[in-house]
């Protein structure tokens, strides 16, 4: 949609940056219905993807990150374009959990998957991923129909005649159009879902040995060709816009396993004046220019307690969209506090994007805890210190 | 554009001061909403624009300026508006090699990077026309941000001398102005941005910084600004 247009002029010279392109100059924000006079931005053409709502505030294009407390604090949920930065807890217990919710919501949604990982063979990290909690009666009515392979669409209903004109829930068990589901942890994905969704994977150790023949460009190995990846693979699919009159529209989830940790060749977390200091940030910079013009959004999680250099992290947190910070209770001296006893960690939302807006959506609270119970992840505001040591879920105070 | 700051500056889009470089900071706090009332300020004064967009796509800054009350596809379209987008020019320059040299040539570049062929774009787009009757009052120089080119591997110098040259062109030869953003990184002790910042503000005749509250978060107040000349 957005590169349609100018991906197809050649050169560029400085001219030609006034002339504008075709009349479809879209981007992948695309506003619903007729809020501005702009009539630019065509936004008749919202084709509603399977999996993404637009946002109640500035009509951009969201996707849920798969835990729909997250997505709340998120304003609704993560935007289309954008990069969700998740800054590692110490141990990387935490961190992995958020990373496979959004790729197992990916999944759900029917969505297409890209998944880098330095550490962990893709495929391996899809087998991980938790199970999503479907309605029963969806999942019995599935179960039913794979057994007894047929579909029965015709068989009239005599006495409950209006389910009949309900729309027919799918057979298989694939994207299912809801926003924001639940997972159980405690259990594996099925594998005909994975089967039947379609996914990418990128893993180092495989991509990198062959030498490298373009100039070097201050950007690491690793980085290029993980990038270079992940531009074929928008280029091809179409998520830029390139193949218009092809098959629907679909989003492309990104998931980058621990960016900037030394398995991605990196020595940001070694020493504090590395020479190549700027590879992280002009990744992320880069990967930026490829999420805006294409329909798809990334979460990458990095080991920002490792990383030496203060001034880095900043720019890492200028150059994201949304940062949220995870900080597990253990080993420290919070894990002790007795007003923390049920949870396991905090989670800080540290940054959220201003798009297409000029203030952005903030929460009102910004303490809040996170806990893994039994199945579920869940996000709370802790009980207020200055009250006797009795729960109180629904008390207002920041600590 | 918004007239309480307009009051601050004692300035209208009818009466715009010349030859003058606006250092835009912010600490903790988003400045952006700085970058957007220059840009509509200067539409809406007949200038001349040209805006190096490095952070943003255009459909961004576009939205937020109908909300503000320009329209930047007409404004590019009619000639007022050169817009450099360069998240969509960086993915040209890095994944298709150009034979020409794009403004944005640094980051295909191993050293620390040099702002000339941004430069020579920025001197192409203002330079005053030939025809005599100037079509717009002053040409301006936008730029937001200044710091992400510190993270894309250009030195503090280097950006130094570019807005350096900058100066020179838009302010002392064509009368324009130039407005930049830079981030100040507080605790963060990033060496390089410190001295961008502390040399752009020694150059400046402008600094408008907005700060977030000492006292923390708050929901409906988000911060501070501080104007010094």
């Amino acid at each position: 949609m957005a590169a349609a247009a100018t991906c197809s002029t050649g050169t560029r010279s400085t001219g030609s940056m006034v002339v504008a392109a075709s009349r479809n100059n879209v981007t992948s924000f695309q506003r619903r219905g007729p809020r501005t006079s702009g009539t630019d931005s065509g936004c008749s053409r919202l084709v509603s993807i399977s999996g993404t709502r637009p946002s109640v505030r500035n009509g951009q294009l969201l996707v849920s990150t798969g835990l729909p407390a997250l997505d709340q604090l998120l304003g609704g949920g993560l935007a289309v374009g954008t990069v969700l930065l998740i800054e590692e807890d110490k141990y990387n217990i935490y961190s992995p959990l958020l990373f496979k919710y959004f790729l197992a919501e990916g999944i759900v949604t029917g969505h297409t998957l890209l998944v880098a990982s330095a550490k962990e063979d893709p495929a391996d990290i899809l087998q991980e991923l938790p199970a999503p909690l479907l309605d029963d009666n969806c999942k019995k009515e599935c179960d039913e129909d794979i057994c007894n392979h047929k579909t029965e669409s015709n068989v009239k209903m005599k006495i409950a005649w209006r389910y009949q004109l309900l729309p027919k829930i799918e057979a298989r068990p694939v994207s299912s159009s809801r926003f924001g589901h639940y997972y159980d942890v405690s259990k594996r994905i099925p594998q005909e879902l994975i089967e039947a969704s379609k996914w990418h994977g990128f893993f180092l150790p495989e991509k990198i040995s062959s030498t490298l023949n373009e100039d070097p460009c201050s950007l690491n190995h690793g980085y290029i060709k993980l990038l270079q990846f992940i531009q074929n693979i928008i280029y091809k699919e179409g998520f830029d816009g390139s193949n218009p009159q092809k098959k629907q529209k679909n989003i492309l989830r990104i998931g980058i396993q621990n960016l900037g940790s030394p398995l991605w060749g990196d020595d940001i977390c070694w020493t504090e004046n590395c020479d190549s200091n700027c590879s992280l940030t002009k990744f992320l910079y880069m990967l930026r220019g490829l999420l805006r013009t294409s329909l798809s959004a990334c979460i990458i999680t990095v080991p920002t307690h490792l990383i030496q250099n203060k001034a880095i992290i900043a720019r890492v947190t200028n150059l994201s969209d949304t940062v949220v910070g995870l900080e597990s209770f253990i080993g420290s001296e919070k894990e002790t506090n007795p007003l923390y006893k049920d949870y396991h960690g905090l989670i800080h939302i540290r940054q959220i994007p201003q798009l297409n807006n000029l203030i952005c959506d903030v929460s009102d609270v910004k303490d809040l805890a996170f806990k893994l119970k039994r199945k579920l992840f869940t996000i709370e505001r802790p009980p207020a210190g200055n009250q006797s040591l009795h729960k109180e879920n629904i008390s207002l105070f920041m600590i | 554009m918004f007239p309480e700051l307009n009051n601050l500056l004692n300035t209208t889009p009818d009466q715009v001061e010349q030859g003058k470089l606006t250092l835009l900071c912010d600490a903790k706090t988003d400045g952006s909403f700085l970058v957007h009332h220059f840009l509509s300020f200067y539409l809406k004064a007949n200038c001349k624009v040209c805006f190096v967009a490095l952070i943003q796509s255009f459909s961004h800054y576009n939205i937020v300026g109908q909300k503000l009350g320009v329209s930047l596809t007409t404004a590019r379209e009619c000639g007022q508006l050169v817009f450099l987008e360069g998240l969509k020019s960086a993915v040209d320059v890095f994944f298709r090699p150009q034979e020409e040299p794009h403004p944005l040539q640094f980051l295909r570049e191993a050293n620390s990077g040099n702002l000339q062929p941004l430069y020579e774009f920025v001197q192409e787009a203002l330079k005053p026309m030939d025809s005599g009757e100037a079509a717009w009052r002053c040409p301006v120089l936008l730029v937001d941000d200044l710091s992400v080119l510190l993270s894309l591997g250009v030195g503090a110098v280097a950006v130094l001398d570019f807005v350096h040259y900058c100066r020179a062109t838009v302010c002392r030869e064509w009368k324009g102005n130039v407005v930049a953003l830079v981030h100040d990184s507080g605790d963060a002790e990033d060496e390089e941005n410190d001295i961008l910042l502390n040399g752009l503000g020694h150059q400046s005749h402008l600094i408008l910084r907005a700060e977030g509250l000492a006292t923390g978060f708050c929901k409906d107040v988000h911060g501070q600004p501080k104007g010094s000349s």
